[in-house]
């Protein structure tokens, strides 16, 4: 059998549609523990590719011979060297092309919803890395939030919609992920909004987005509204679109809540945190579905592929939403946190615009899984 | 680094041909040589670690200069499993020397600062590149046992040792890789 690449959009797919899949990681073992291609029906076998440079009869008896395997490394060189040997050996055999950083890369765009006078509302998906950003289409005219910095996808997303993008928001300063935002604003002319309270010293203009206003987009009557709900970072913002659509960045997942320590700032903004959570968002309607900016888990995606519940729901199965006791509260957002990625500082300077990486380095600081959320 | 006894380039080669290359490269080069390779594609600084430690060799360190990385690597013997000074103790073994005998030095020829962040009570550190310098400093009439991490550069300084009328020399295998400090066999 000869051996056939896989793109990342059929790996993310597979991913969504659950379907069983076998993979042979070849990277070494402390990448593999780090961060992997996650999915519901998938089986792993972890064995570096330099354990396997003089042949793959040591691990043959481990490996399905009727089913499909999917051979991932950092790069698809070596998933390429040992692919060919097991094809060689009568294996089923696949390669992620491009890796897991084509992988880390990907976007699977989703639509989520029908907005009035004929609008929609799109996610897109980063399933390697768990980040989740939104386009709103309106009439001729596009809103992004929290694009990733792979702009290429949105720009001609919105080219094939006939739109143009005329606004571009960041509902706070990343620290896991590279923001496309500013990018994109000076690609296309559209104003860059962002939490100013989060701009300290940014090298770059934007419009500030301020508590509690609303943007019309398009010609339609399509609104997207700001709230303040700080606690991630200091200047984290909420918006409302169309009424319904609840886009609570960093603050509120699915399955978990924002940590408040990704600027060395736990103690300060975990009441913030609280506030937010506790007052801001219960003074909504819990009909409101919410889009977050993260999932950490594939539990969280829905069949579809999309990351959205309602606001009622989370309100009594997210554990982050029910610590009554202020204490505890604190505790668990503020002890035992995750460790934070020595990238993280960098990320944070680059989306200030201290810092210019090359492409090769912004993929080399965004390598792993995002860890912006506590449990 | 000084005493470099090879370079593999493999600087603009992506992954897995860094390790390709220095692997085939080290098949002929002497147990206990350094080994310089340079490698642009920045993956190759884990992967080196990962395999050294797994083909018996030792990773040194790993060197940035402009847009290129310099590892070093210490050439283990040719067959990690094959140690040939022929008097071996286990770790469990030499734990009962340290309980009951007295006439005897343990000799750790790691690094120093393997040496320092960890290492058996009463350890004399010499580094294998000291060895030969150093050696005076040991005692005939002693029992030396030589430890290393797994048993393979320990192997060599026992036959370097053995080699210069030291009569009473015993390799500790597999050594510190395995040594837990509240004494003997860790698992």
């Amino acid at each position: 059998m000869s051996l056939i690449a896989m793109n990342p959009s059929e790996l993310a797919r597979k991913v969504i549609q659950k379907e069983p899949l076998f993979i042979l990681d070849v990277r070494n073992e402390d990448a593999f523990r780090d961060w992997k291609v996650e999915g519901e029906n998938i089986q792993y076998l972890n064995v570096p590719y330099f354990d396997l440079l003089d042949g793959v009869e040591e691990i043959v008896d481990q490996l399905p011979k009727h089913q499909p395997i999917l051979v991932v490394c950092a790069k698809e060189g070596s998933s390429i060297l040992v692919g060919e040997m097991l094809s060689e050996e009568g294996f089923n055999a696949s390669y992620l092309a491009g890796g897991m950083k084509a992988w880390s890369e990907h976007l699977e765009l989703i639509k989520v919803a029908d907005l009035r006078e004929g609008g929609e509302l799109y996610q897109f998906v980063r399933l390697g890395k768990g980040c989740l950003s939104y386009m709103v289409l309106s009439g001729n005219e596009a809103a992004i939030i929290d694009a990733t910095r792979m702009t290429d996808v949105y720009v001609t997303f919105a080219k094939e919609k006939g739109v143009s993008i005329s606004h571009v928001f960041d509902t706070h300063l990343h620290a896991d992920h590279i923001s496309g935002g500013r990018m994109i604003a000076e690609e296309t002319g559209a104003t860059y909004w962002f939490p100013p309270k989060d701009a300290e010293d940014v090298t770059f203009n934007y419009k500030p987005i301020e508590d509690n206003t609303h943007l019309q987009v398009g010609a339609s009557r399509i609104d997207i509204q700001s709230l303040e709900t700080p606690g991630h970072t200091i200047g984290s913002m909420s918006f409302i679109i169309d009424e319904v659509y609840l886009l609570t960045g960093d603050i509120l997942f699915i399955d978990s809540i924002g940590r408040p320590d990704l600027a060395g700032k736990a103690e300060d903004w975990v009441g913030d945190l609280r506030h937010s959570l506790y007052k801001t968002y219960q003074a909504l309607s819990p009909d409101l579905i919410v889009m977050p900016a993260h999932f950490m888990i594939i539990d969280e995606l829905n069949d579809d592929g999309s990351v959205a519940e309602k606001l009622g729901v989370l309100m009594e199965r997210n554990h982050g939403l029910n610590v009554d006791d202020e204490r505890e509260f604190r505790s668990m957002v503020t002890d035992h946190l995750p460790p934070q990625p020595n990238a993280y500082r960098e990320i944070r300077e680059t989306n200030l615009g201290k810092k210019s990486p090359s492409l090769e380095d912004q993929r080399e600081m965004e390598i792993g899984p995002n860890r912006c959320a506590v449990r | 680094m000084e005493d470099v006894t090879l370079i593999v380039d493999a600087k603009g080669l992506a992954c897995p041909m860094p390790i390709v290359r220095t692997k085939k490269a080290m098949k002929d080069i002497a147990p206990g040589s350094i080994v310089e390779v340079q490698a642009t594609d920045q993956g190759s600084t884990a992967d080196l670690k990962a395999w050294a430690q797994k083909a018996g060799h030792e990773y040194l360190k790993t060197v940035e200069e402009d847009q290129s990385l310099k590892h070093y690597l210490r050439v283990g013997s040719n067959d990690s499993n094959e140690c040939k000074f022929p008097h071996v103790i286990d770790n469990k073994g030499l734990q009962s020397v340290i309980d009951g005998d007295s006439n005897f030095v343990i000799v750790d020829v790691r690094e120093k600062h393997d040496y320092d962040e960890q290492h058996i009570q009463g350890a004399r550190s010499i580094p294998f590149g000291e060895l030969r310098e150093r050696m005076h400093e040991l005692r005939k009439d002693q029992t030396i046992y030589v430890v290393c991490r797994t048993g393979n550069r320990s192997d060599l300084a026992a036959q370097a040792l053995a080699d210069q009328g030291y009569h009473n020399v015993v390799n500790v295998v597999p050594g510190m890789s395995q040594w837990n400090i509240k004494g003997g066999n860790q698992r």
